[in-house]
Parts: structure tokens; sequence; C-alpha cells
């Protein structure tokens, strides 16, 4: 288990903090956000359930946009498009 | 925000068939058989099982709401996220309002804490622990419910730190005054205690009762009155603090994003009103876990209270030697037995009597010798409250595809240690984590909970720096490999 965080083709980025319990995953997810562009998508694949709340207000915060996400098995596959 | 929420399809299986619906019913029928069992062969084993039926609900309701309050102080610096904060702030408000209730009724079995500095450096030192576990004593529990065995690992910690913290003599005794060891030593206390020796001992008997420990309504002598009741404990003491923590997390934290959002560029009082509930509902899940869990505790309160009084009692102990059981209950034939949610005594329980099975007794301590024993776990009965949480997350979980077995790795399962052990150890000098020291304090009118919440804050907050550091030095350091 390590964090991974990935350029997947233009604009699209990936963060993998499976395994990771609170607060890694939304320090991890804001610390890609701050990292990536503006429009650019991050797809951030995790499976602590709790981090989910934090990281959904803090895109709503930001005003970046939750666009998909995958919920299912303990595991969460989420794309967030930087504001 | 668009959104779009997909799952993947268990659409042709009936609700009821689906696997991860039969494992939550499983869970489910296990506790129900085993309540069933023990009524069978006593039914004053209903007493301990009220805490198993509450510590269900509570952790299911804490799965269901992300209900950590760890998250409540940490998520606001590390990511300016005050979800839980304000989740926090309903379940103290409707808390309050049940136990005035409560009170009112006669079946309260709140006892406030002495107030002092140990408070303080208690839940500042509880609260740069949380940080690093990643969930407050429940949040852990509950997480461990959700399959997280680092979270179980730090149950774990806390239950040791806090046997080995009350216990521990020789070198330890060095760090508390003379002046403590005098004042424990004439303190009219039995032999076997042996409470000038042993640091927490001294520091119980030489400080801590020497401090008062009193209600609001107590302070103005008017404890017994409705008004103090109603206007000085859950007012003055709970949800004038509340709304203005609310106001303040919306000024702080909520507010900009809110006005931006919703294209206010002069907002008037009905919008910041409007803003204010926007930051109360805007996790739907949280507020009404909050609502929830408040008024669960307080129904917790009235239940046991009425049990106590049908079967004139005081203390769960003396249920216990009716029953015949005597073994592990404290010099005054008492074991911990709150009456309400609370949380890491009966860890400490779990710990101490581990130890005493290795040879380590530690029933000449105060903690365990005189006031709560160290039963067998399997007539724990706030330890059954601590299993009824990790059940009752696990069956949520489990109904809601989110349940996933998670082996710590080595990075994980050191914050998990460390994390839990300053948090057994804060929680022992404070005296109670945040649900017992401040959960359960300032919703029943005694003000030393929101001295803990202070702390808690500023030992979070230097955590999150520590934190932050640590994870920004550990990315550098292995840029090439994670690429952050």
């Amino acid at each position: 288990m390590a964090m991974s965080f990935n350029k997947t083709a233009d604009h699209e980025w990936e963060l993998n903090v499976c395994g990771y319990t609170c607060p890694h995953p939304q320090m991890y997810t804001k610390k890609a956000l701050q990292k990536i562009d503006s429009g650019d998508m991050l797809t951030l694949i995790f499976d602590n359930p709790s981090s989910g709340e934090s990281i959904q207000a803090m895109c709503e915060a930001e005003g970046s946009d939750l666009v998909d996400r995958q919920d299912a098995g303990g595991s969460f596959v989420w794309k967030i498009r930087k504001a | 925000m668009n959104m779009a929420t997909t799952s993947p399809a268990t659409v042709d299986t009936p609700w009821l068939f689906r696997k991860n619906n039969l494992q939550a019913m499983s869970v489910l029928m296990l506790v129900i058989a085993g309540s069933l069992w023990a009524l069978s062969m006593d039914t004053r084993w209903v007493y301990l099982l009220v805490y198993v039926w509450f510590g269900l609900a509570y952790g299911m309701l804490l799965q269901y709401g992300r209900f950590c309050m760890a998250s409540a102080v940490r998520d606001l610096f590390a990511v300016k996220v005050p979800r839980m904060a304000v989740g926090m702030m309903i379940a103290v408000a409707l808390y309050a309002v049940v136990a005035a209730i409560v009170t009112l009724a006669g079946f309260s079995t709140f006892h406030p804490n002495a107030m002092g500095w140990h408070i303080i450096i208690g839940a500042a030192i509880f609260g740069f622990g949380i940080v690093f576990t990643g969930g407050c004593a429940s949040g852990s529990l509950y997480k461990a419910g959700e399959g997280n065995m680092n979270s179980m690992l730090v149950v774990v910690a806390i239950s040791f730190s806090q046997a080995i913290v009350v216990s521990a003599s020789g070198w330890w005794d060095k760090l508390v005054p003379q002046s403590w060891v005098e004042a424990a030593a004439a303190q009219d206390m039995p032999a076997e205690l042996t409470v000038t020796e042993g640091w927490f001992d001294i520091f119980t008997a030489g400080h801590i009762w020497n401090l008062k420990g009193t209600t609001t309504a107590e302070i103005f002598g008017m404890a017994e009155s409705a008004a103090g009741i109603v206007w000085l404990n859950t007012f003055l003491t709970a949800i004038l603090p509340v709304a203005i923590i609310l106001v303040a997390l919306y000024a702080f934290y909520y507010r900009k994003g809110y006005l931006r959002r919703s294209g206010k560029a002069a907002p008037t009082l009905g919008d910041e009103l409007a803003g204010m509930w926007a930051m109360c509902t805007a996790s739907k899940n949280t507020a009404i876990a909050g609502i929830g869990l408040g008024i669960l505790a307080g129904l917790h309160m009235y239940v046991t209270g009425v049990l106590r009084e049908h079967y004139g009692i005081f203390n769960f102990g003396e249920l216990l030697v009716a029953m015949g059981y005597t073994n592990g209950l404290s010099i005054q034939e008492t074991v911990f037995d709150p009456g309400y949610w609370y949380i890491t005594t009966q860890e400490a329980q779990w710990g101490g009597w581990i130890m005493q099975k290795l040879g380590i007794d530690s029933m000449d301590s105060i903690f365990f010798g005189l006031d709560n024993g160290l039963p067998n776990p399997l007539l724990n009965a706030p330890g059954f409250m601590s299993i009824g949480i990790i059940l009752g997350a696990a069956v949520m979980a489990l109904s809601r595809r989110e349940f996933k077995w998670k082996l710590p790795s080595w990075e994980t399962a050191f914050f998990a240690i460390v994390g839990g052990t300053l948090m057994g150890i804060g929680a022992r000098l404070a005296m109670g984590c945040n649900i017992g020291a401040f959960f359960a304090t300032v919703t029943n009118g005694d003000p030393s909970g929101w001295v803990f919440l202070f702390g808690m804050t500023i030992g979070a907050y230097i955590g999150v720096k520590v934190f932050t550091w640590w994870m920004d030095w550990s990315t550098a350091r292995k840029a090439g490999e994670c690429g952050l």
C-alpha cells in the first residue's frame, strides 16, 4: 500500500490513497488539487468512507465539480474537475 | 456542483438476499440472539443490554453520518471543512435539550468533572493524538466496524496506554510535586490502595479530589430548580455557546464560499441566516446523525436512570453482586457504570484486565481498585457499549456496501500506536475523552467540557501543523515514486 499520484493524460491526473485512513485521503486530495491546473480532471481512488464527506465539502467550498462518483464495496472512485 | 452518482448493478438480486444485506442481518441476528440468551439466564442482564443496544444505535448513526469528533477540529485546520464541527454542535444542542428533560424528570445519572488545568493539558495531548490516529475514541470504534484494522489498533493502544498510565509507579512518581503526595497521604483511604505510590493515584487523591466539579446551576445555587436546569445548565452552558460557535464557523469557514456560490454581493440578514441554514444542512447525513445521537444520548441516560430506580441500585456492581458475580469489583463493590455514552474508561479496563491476567495487577490503584474495578470483559456493561458501536457500524457499513477489511501499513500502524497512546494518556489526565469529558459534560450543564474542547482544539491545531510538515517532507522525499 502506497499513495500514488500520476498524470494519466493531458489535463488528467489520478490519485490513489487506498489503505489510508483519515486524515491522509483528504489532505492528499487537497495537495493534489493545489498541484494541478484549473480545469484539470483528478480521478481520486480511496477506501476510507469517512474521508468522502470531507472531500465533498472541500470541493464544494472551493468550487470544484465532483462530476462522477462510483461507490461500491468499500472502494470509491471519484472524478473531480478543479475550479 | 454537477454530480452523477452511479452504483454497480445489484438490482437483479432482491434487496434482502444481497450478500452485504445478509451479512448485515447476520450481525444483527447475532446481537438479538445474544441478548435473548442473556435474558433467558437472568432478566437483570437487561441493564447490561441497554448499553449494548444503545451502543449498536450509536455505531449505526456514527457510521451513517461519518460522525467522528476528531474530524470536527482536525478538518477545520487541515482542509478548512466545518462539516463535522457543525454536526457536533447540532448533537450537543439536541443532547442538552433531552438531558434537561431527563434531569427535570429526576433520572439523570450525570456527575460533573473536576475543573482544572489538567483538563487543558490532557485534552491538548488527546487532540494532538487524534490527528495521527484518524479518529477520536468513538470514531476509531466505528471505523473498526467498517473493517479498518488500523482503527482497531488505535483502540488497543488507547486501552493499554490508559491501563499503564493509571497503575504506573516508580520513576513516574517523580512527575508529581511533593505537596500532592502529602495531600494524598492526608486522605482517609484504605491502606491497600497505597495512595502515595503511583503517580496517577497521587495526582487523583492529592490534586483532583481537591478541585471542584459543578454544574452552572450548582454554582448559582439553583441545581434543584427547573429554572436553574433549563436556563443555566441547558441554555447558558450548552445552547448559547453552540450558537456562538455556529456563527463563528459560518463567518470564518463557510460564509465566503456560500455568498460566492449564491451570487450575493451585498447580503441581507435573511441571506446570512439562509447561509447558516445551508451550512447546518450541507451534509444531511452528518446533520441527521447529530440529531439522532443527541436524542439517543439523552434517552440512554433516562433508560439507565429508570432501571437503577427499578432495581434500587446506584451502580451495576450492586446488581452483579446480587447475581453472584463478585470478581473484579472495586473495594466499594462498584464497577465503571456511567449510565450514559462514554468510551475511554471501559477500554482502560480491557487493557487492565488483560494485564492482570498476565500477572500485572493494578487493583491497588484508585482508578481500578477504588472507582472502576476490573471486571471480566464479559461482565463489563460499558465495554459492551463499545462492542455495540463496532457491531452497529458494521451493520450500517455492510448495508451501505462500504465494509472492507483494511490492514494497516507500517506507516499507519506507527501512527495508530503512537497517536492512540497519546489519546490514552490525554484522556486519563483530562478525566475522559471528547465524549465523557466534553459531549456528556456541556450537555448536562458542566462547563468543564468547553475547557476540554479548547484544549483539544489547541492540540489538534499543533497536530495538523506537525502532520502537514511530515506529509510535505514524506512526499518530497518520495517525489519520484508518488509524483506528488
